[in-house]
């Protein structure tokens, strides 16, 4: 594909921000992925930002953030979703010839509100919300029935945890940092059944942006380039009783068409490192097998063998992941950062020996649809 | 930067209310529950999936269903959680009595899962598999809470 990524900017992501607005982290997002291009904001030709109206609190949310994302008298469009999903319009742009430099924001402060009122606003108002369902009681049957159909353990559920905590003490954008056992989660307060609060991703504030460019523009610059090489994304029911909730069917779509745009036949093999959509500890499995790094059930197993620790075959959120900070909505396009900070081996002490690397975001309730990208430190 | 005090604006108490359109199939669903305390569900005609709570589109053959069938209103838990966690009631803003349970019920003749409330009094009944029944309101609501809960059937 004729399309890399050039910059990449993030901020902390930390349990409240709360000296600053959204604009103000927008503002520190963008001139760090501006800065890490070598670029300036007249070099940047249009602009997508991504958010929600019900996290921000208000409606048509992009639009607070436009000043601070450069984008007065720019093209500016935006995406309410995932940021896997705004930087995908951004590729679509980039593709079309049209344009030669998209910035990609996503941002979003959990502190800012109740978050199970929010993701209960979710629900189908008719048939759901009354009930009270919010994303932890929906993702909590989710691994009920995902553990209930592949023998998945509660101990390999905490050993996700342990992994992706411990790999935040080398990254200094994360929010939980820690030293945990397969204990501690165990014994952690059971939030809903089998979900115990260390099983859970944290609330959380952060922005994240991007800079997506095209094959033409990469060659006039000196930034060093991440390649983009497949990204695909697919969607499955709105109603989570239409679905087998105990597969990911919609992420196995979308990961065949990134694969297949990317040449790979097997990404066990050809995939060196991913940053997964952990919101909990389940969901990290369950994705992993979604995206054909593991045989279906059988990612808990692969993990305590360690194929997925830093050192591993295959390391998976060497970053730490939505487990050590989980700022909905820029979620994946901090995935995407990651591992294009891998892929140029500027990672930091959570750096792995990798040359092609996939990200993923999801958006709506319990997976409802994926955005897979494979990325390539080579063009 | 100057060491200074972050302000914070409450957005007050403030709502906005929705009125919600059901619309026919919905409609349908919810007369049947309050006036007859059964379960409506809707037909594919290609496929013959039967969908509950009923809708216009089959969302897998992307064609009109029109053909409703009775379901349940006994059924199978396809899958369920025990909330420990005091959430807050996003209805009436107070913290709902823990535990209690959610589950997906696949009701006898659907083939998708109906979500609702468990009935969580002897923990050791619900599971995966277990034959549920739906305990019904005293009061006729015309909403989701014409059924209190489903309890497990021994």
């Amino acid at each position: 594909m004729e399309a890399a990524i050039i910059g990449v900017g993030m901020t902390t992501i930390e349990k409240s921000k709360v000296g600053e607005t959204y604009a103000d982290l927008a503002w520190e997002a963008v001139n760090k992925a501006l800065n890490d291009a070598g670029l300036g904001i007249d070099d940047i030709d249009n602009v997508i930002t991504t958010s929600s109206d019900f996290w921000d609190g208000r409606t048509i949310s992009c639009m607070a953030v436009g000043d601070a994302s450069g984008v007065r008298y720019k093209n500016c469009s935006a995406v309410e979703g995932d940021g896997t999903f705004g930087a995908a319009y951004a590729l679509a742009r980039s593709l079309s010839g049209d344009y030669k430099t998209t910035l990609v924001t996503a941002h979003s402060k959990g502190s800012e509100s109740i978050s199970s009122i929010i993701t209960n606003a979710a629900f189908d108002p008719i048939y759901e919300r009354g009930l009270g369902l919010d994303m932890i009681s929906a993702c909590a049957m989710q691994a009920r029935a995902y553990m209930h159909a592949t023998g998945t353990t509660p101990e390999q559920l905490a050993l996700v945890s342990c992994k992706n905590h411990k790999n935040a003490k080398d990254n200094p954008y994360a929010q939980l940092p820690m030293d945990i056992t397969v204990k501690d989660v165990l014994s952690s307060e059971m939030i809903a059944d089998p979900l115990h609060k260390l099983d859970c991703s944290p609330v959380s504030d952060g922005c994240c942006a991007i800079i997506i460019a095209n094959a033409d523009f990469v060659k006039k610059i000196k930034a060093k380039p991440v390649w983009i090489k497949g990204v695909a994304f697919c969607s499955d029911a709105y109603f989570m009783g239409d679905r087998d909730l105990s597969k990911a069917k919609a992420l196995e779509e979308a990961a065949k068409k990134a694969y297949s745009m990317a040449g790979i036949t097997n990404p066990q093999n050809e995939i060196n490192v991913a940053e997964i959509y952990d919101a909990f500890t389940y969901q990290e499995l369950m994705w992993i097998e979604g995206l054909g790094l593991a045989e279906y059930g059988k990612a808990g197993l692969m993990l305590e063998k360690g194929i997925f620790n830093r050192d591993g075959k295959l390391p998976v959120n060497p970053s730490g992941g939505l487990l050590s900070g989980h700022p909905v909505i820029a979620a994946g396009l901090y995935r995407i950062a990651e591992v294009v900070l891998q892929l140029r081996g500027e990672a930091g002490g959570r750096q792995v020996n990798a040359k092609r690397g996939v990200a993923h975001g999801v958006n709506g309730l319990c997976g409802q649809s994926h955005c897979v990208w494979v990325l390539d430190k080579e063009k | 930067m100057e060491n200074i005090e972050y302000i914070i604006i409450e957005s007050g108490k403030a709502v906005q209310p929705f009125n919600y359109s059901v619309g026919m199939y919905g409609s349908k669903f919810f007369h049947e529950l309050k006036n007859n305390r059964k379960f409506v569900g809707v037909r594919c005609p290609k496929c013959k999936k039967v969908y509950v709570p009923p809708r216009k589109v089959c969302g897998d053959c992307f064609v009109e269903m029109k053909e409703f069938v009775e379901v349940g209103p006994k059924g199978t838990i396809g899958t369920f959680t025990i909330l420990r966690f005091a959430f807050i009631d996003p209805e009436t803003g107070t913290q709902k009595p823990i535990p209690y349970g959610y589950g997906f019920i696949k009701l006898d003749g659907a083939d998708t899962l109906f979500q609702h409330y468990i009935d969580v009094h002897d923990e050791s009944k619900v599971k995966i598999g277990a034959r549920v029944e739906p305990v019904f309101s005293d009061e006729k609501k015309g909403n989701i809470k014409d059924i209190l809960y489903f309890r497990v059937i021994d």
